[in-house]
This record gives C-alpha cells, sequence and structure tokens, in this order.
C-alpha cells in the first residue's frame, strides 16, 4: 500500500549544513531499504519559530515528500525522535488530499472547456452569416 | 451621530402604529433601545434606524477559488487567526463551513510545527 506523506522536521538552527545533508541522506537511506521512494526534499531554510521548542526560537525547517508504507513513516518519526538536533516534527498524509484537488481540477479544466467551446463556435456562426451580406 | 438624530423619528412612527392595536407601554419603549444596537456594527441606518445595511460577506476560498488549503501556507492562514492567535470564527470572517474545517484543521498543523502561535503573537 503506497501512500505518500509529507515529514516536515526542524533542527536546531546552529547546526552546520553537512550535517543536514547528512541527517537527510541516512533518512534517505531509511525510506529506500523499506521499500519506499523519496520524491522530493526541500531545504525551506532558517525561520522564526512561533513559540520557543527546547529554547530555540529559531530553526532550519526540511520538508520532505515520502512515497511509502505507514510503517515507513512510523520508522522516519522514530529516527527524528532519537536524533538530537531534530527539535520537533511532523508527519502529514497528503495523497488523498492531492486526489481530490486533482478532482476539482478535471472538473474546472472539463467546465472551462464547455463554456469556451460554445463561446468560440458563435462568432464563427456569425461570421459566416455576416460574410455574405457585407458580399 | 446619524443614528441618534434618525432612530427618533422611527420610534414616533414605530409606537403611533402599534398602539392602534394596543400593546403596553413598555412595548413601545423597546423600538428606541433596539435601535441603536445593532448600529455598534459595521454599515449605518437604512430606513429609519430599522434595518441596518450591512455589507454581505463571502468565503474568500470560494469566491477565489483556493481548494487547496495547506498548513504550510502561512500567509494565507494568518490572516484568520487573531492576534492572540485564536482561530476567528465562520460568523465574522464569512467563510463557508466546508472550508472552515480546512483551515482550522490547517491552522492546527500549522500549530504543531511551529509555523503559527497557540497563543500570542509570534516573537
Amino acid at each position: 500500500m503506497n501512500r505518500t506523506y509529507e515529514l516536515m522536521f526542524i533542527v536546531r538552527p546552529d547546526m552546520p549544513e553537512e550535517d543536514l545533508d547528512k541527517l537527510i541522506s541516512t533518512l534517505e537511506t531509511a525510506v529506500s531499504s523499506s521499500g519506499g521512494t523519496m520524491k522530493n526534499v526541500e531545504k525551506m531554510g532558517k525561520r522564526r519559530l512561533a513559540y520557543t521548542v527546547r529554547r530555540f526560537h529559531d530553526g532550519i525547517y526540511v520538508l520532505l515528500t515520502v512515497e511509502g508504507s505507514g510503517g515507513l513513516v512510523h520508522e522516519l518519526e522514530r529516527r527524528l525522535r532519537v536524533t538530537e538536533p531534530v527539535i520537533k516534527f511532523q508527519s502529514v498524509r497528503i495523497d488523498e488530499e492531492q486526489k481530490r484537488l486533482d478532482k476539482i481540477k478535471a472538473i474546472r479544466d472539463a467546465r472551462k472547456k464547455a463554456s469556451a467551446a460554445p463561446a468560440a463556435a458563435a462568432p464563427a456562426a456569425e461570421g459566416g452569416e455576416t460574410a455574405p451580406a457585407t458580399a | 451621530m446619524a443614528d441618534e438624530t434618525k432612530a427618533p423619528t422611527a420610534t414616533a412612527e414605530a409606537p403611533a402604529a402599534s398602539e392602534g392595536q394596543g400593546p403596553g407601554p413598555g412595548h413601545s419603549q423597546r423600538p428606541p433601545s433596539r435601535g441603536p444596537r445593532p448600529g455598534g456594527g459595521p454599515g449605518g441606518p437604512r430606513e429609519g434606524g430599522r434595518k441596518y445595511f450591512r455589507r454581505k460577506k463571502v468565503c474568500k476560498f470560494c469566491v477565489e477559488k483556493i481548494e487547496n488549503i495547506n498548513y504550510k501556507d502561512v500567509r494565507l492562514l494568518a490572516q484568520f487567526v487573531a492576534e492572540s492567535g485564536k482561530i476567528v470564527p465562520r460568523r465574522l470572517t464569512g467563510v463557508c463551513t466546508p472550508h472552515q474545517r480546512r483551515l482550522s484543521k490547517a491552522i492546527k498543523q500549522a500549530r504543531n510545527i511551529a509555523l503559527l502561535p497557540f497563543a500570542g503573537r509570534a516573537n
């Protein structure tokens, strides 16, 4: 059962870049070893936290998009929990929401096409009528 | 001031109409007190201080066709969070029920990952 999840986590602001990269690559191997795929890694950079977390006011946000089973997410969460510099994390399942959005988008596109087609046909018909009159 | 000047004229008419049917004086007292109350809100009086015109609220998400209410979109969510960090109720913002449901969920997710505050301003 493959599902898509977003894992967002915050690491302490004084963490060096290379350590962060190392952490991400270990997570990546954990993902691939349990049969999932890492679809996207986005480092959102340093941000101010809305409230203090472990006495930190800032944090480096990282967003991972992962495809895999629930067990994989469970494993990733466990890893994040035991990793010292990670101060907060959250995983959200996004595939169902994405499916809903795609559906809405498809309906909207279909409507747009339906409304555009008669509008395009009408001027053509008018043009056909007026052309003989002027000629 | 417009409220006060208009309200007495309306109440002068209203009791006159109601006295014909014969309700007590306590009833005729009510219209003046009822007048200024809705006036506290936005908009001004329309016909004789009785009806108050208020701009119709519309759902931002329906109007702008925003379907993707995501916890990462802090700028969007922050519009529906009060200074104190509370989620602004639907009756004030005019958001429709399905969108408010998604909105509140997204705000709560954003709070958990420290993008929005639980209470107080982000500082």
